[in-house]
């Protein structure tokens, strides 16, 4: 479904993707793993297409997306939720999911959009209860869930997810990763998905990919990469304690 | 004395409110593209200008209809602030605010250099809005041109107010001007915002130039001054703060007048500036912003 073939991106000198190759296949979950600046966010970036690439190409359902601008390829089906829930914190909660939902609105109109919006309350319910508070004044988790949800609005068939997880409650991280893993199980939605807490999308994840200093160095099934040494002792921590159960 | 005191004052009142309402008008116009872009539009007065001189055209010398005339107006300027939009600010590959800026300024000198040799340099005459005789109230004279101006700012207000609220077009203007990545990953198209953005504010300079041509006389020069004056509104009210730039814009118009008529005449125009120096000085973010605020950029 997506694939990139050998993108190099920059940051001015710095380079950050060198010749990073993945595909994620259609409905599956894939996780990449990496240190702090491995290049992760940065990948996402170049899917969504906020960050330029240099040189190498993207492919998104057979069609070659490289330098497309991000509104069109939401068009197309790529959302991206990135990191550090950004949400228009200023606006209502439904006037943040009018905003996601704004090219549904365009090609469909304002019944859709509605019909839409419900469902989406029905997915999160504590945000329907919330739909007439500022964005800013949601918990951590609640902006979370919006983010996703507004990322949802433009009905996605690829879902990119930059550390869902950071910053929030063990108890909410749990079910944010619920809803991640509901949400390939029930609406068939293919997901790309970056995580700190590497054990938690190693779990919920059909695959994975390990980063470092911008180079893809290890592929592997999901359930390998959480039993393979190495991944351990780097990502995963010696102590093989839960934080949430 | 106490009798012609009050009338005085009553008469500043209305003069700085006609005045104010420009400014405010002005200032509006600066917030939008601020928000926007982060930059000042140092071409904002043009837009007043060029609205007033070709509503002189087309009602003095075409003798259009006034709705029709004020229509036309405001959607040739608004045609110009697509164009300025266009062809300067959209191509420049790296967009730094400095270099925006630098581009507007070229682009204010442009547009007085074309007024001058559409309209020449001397000042153009229009017509009041309606000929009915000035009121009078306590003494103090109010012309009906003065209630248009006050009436199609509170039009222009509630408009404003209604379209970035509630049309989805205005929410995707204000999602850019909150959260410019966010925005482009809801499938907004920034740079088209970008452009709305100075329709609008040329729309709204046309707008003010419109109301206030048949009270100053226009001519091609004023812009800089009305610019400036905007600016000093926008920066007391809070930049980015359109409710603050109305408040400040009457604040400010009102202020000068009883400047003018308590001090001197001499010095109206200086009274803008000083007002805008001893908010730079005392709180930057201007009356109604905050730090807060600024962060926001609430419209």
């Amino acid at each position: 479904m997506l694939r990139l073939v050998n993108v190099n991106s920059y940051y001015g000198l710095v380079h950050v993707m060198k010749n990073v190759s993945i595909h994620v296949n259609e409905g599956e979950i894939v996780t990449m793993l990496g240190a702090n600046g491995a290049g992760k966010t940065t990948t996402l970036k170049t899917i969504s297409g906020l960050q330029p690439i240099r040189s190498g190409r993207i492919y998104f359902n057979g069609h070659e997306i490289t330098h497309m601008p991000p509104e069109k390829l939401v068009e197309m089906g790529i959302a991206h939720v990135s990191e550090g829930r950004q949400i228009f914190q200023p606006m209502s909660v439904h006037d943040n999911l009018e905003l996601g939902g704004h090219l549904i609105y365009k090609l469909y109109g304002k019944k859709t959009l509605k019909a839409d919006i419900e469902k989406i309350f029905g997915l999160f319910p504590i945000l329907k209860e919330r739909r007439q508070q500022y964005a800013g004044t949601l918990s951590g988790g609640e902006q979370q869930m919006l983010a996703i949800a507004m990322a949802l609005m433009a009905r996605p068939r690829l879902l990119l997810l930059d550390e869902p997880s950071m910053g929030l409650a063990p108890m909410i991280v749990k079910e944010i990763f619920r809803l991640i893993a509901g949400l390939q199980e029930d609406h068939r939605l293919t997901v790309l998905l970056i995580e700190q807490n590497a054990r938690a999308a190693l779990r919920i994840a059909d695959r994975g990919y390990v980063i470092e200093t911008g180079r893809i160095v290890l592929e592997e099934e999901a359930k390998e990469l959480l039993a393979n040494q190495e991944v351990k002792r780097a990502y995963l921590g010696k102590e093989q304690r839960e934080i949430w159960e | 004395m106490s009798h012609s005191g009050l009338t005085d004052i009553i008469q500043f009142m209305v003069m700085g409110v006609q005045r104010g309402a420009i400014y405010a008008m002005v200032a509006m116009g600066f917030n939008i593209i601020y928000n926007a872009t982060g930059i000042i539009n140092f071409a904002q007065g043009e837009f007043v200008v060029l609205g007033g001189l070709a509503m002189v055209t087309l009602t003095m010398a075409l003798n259009l209809s006034l709705p029709v005339a004020f229509i036309l107006t405001v959607v040739a300027v608004t045609v110009v602030g697509i164009l300025m939009e266009r062809l300067t600010i959209n191509p420049v590959g790296q967009p730094t605010v400095l270099r925006l800026i630098i581009i507007t300024i070229a682009v204010s000198i442009l547009l007085k250099g074309a007024a001058m040799c559409i309209w020449g340099k001397g000042s153009h005459y229009m017509h009041h809005f309606t000929d009915a005789a000035p009121i009078e109230f306590l003494g103090a004279i109010i012309l009906p041109q003065t209630l248009w101006i006050i009436g199609i700012l509170l039009c222009v207000v509630i408009g404003l107010v209604v379209f970035f609220n509630y049309t989805m077009i205005g929410k995707c203007i204000r999602a850019c001007a909150i959260n410019r990545d966010a925005a482009r990953l809801a499938g907004i198209n920034d740079r088209k915002m970008v452009m709305l953005s100075f329709a609008l504010s040329a729309g709204i300079g046309a707008i003010a130039g419109i109301i206030i041509t048949p009270i100053i006389q226009m001519d091609y020069a004023r812009g800089a001054l009305l610019g400036l004056k905007g600016f000093g509104a926008a920066v007391l009210g809070g930049l980015g703060n359109s409710m603050g730039a109305v408040v400040a814009g009457l604040l400010l118009g009102i202020l000068e007048a009883f400047g003018a008529g308590y001090i001197s005449s001499h010095y109206m125009d200086a009274m803008a500036l000083l007002i805008l120096l001893v908010v730079l000085f005392i709180k930057p973010s201007g009356i109604f912003g905050s730090s807060e605020a600024m962060r926001l950029k609430e419209f």
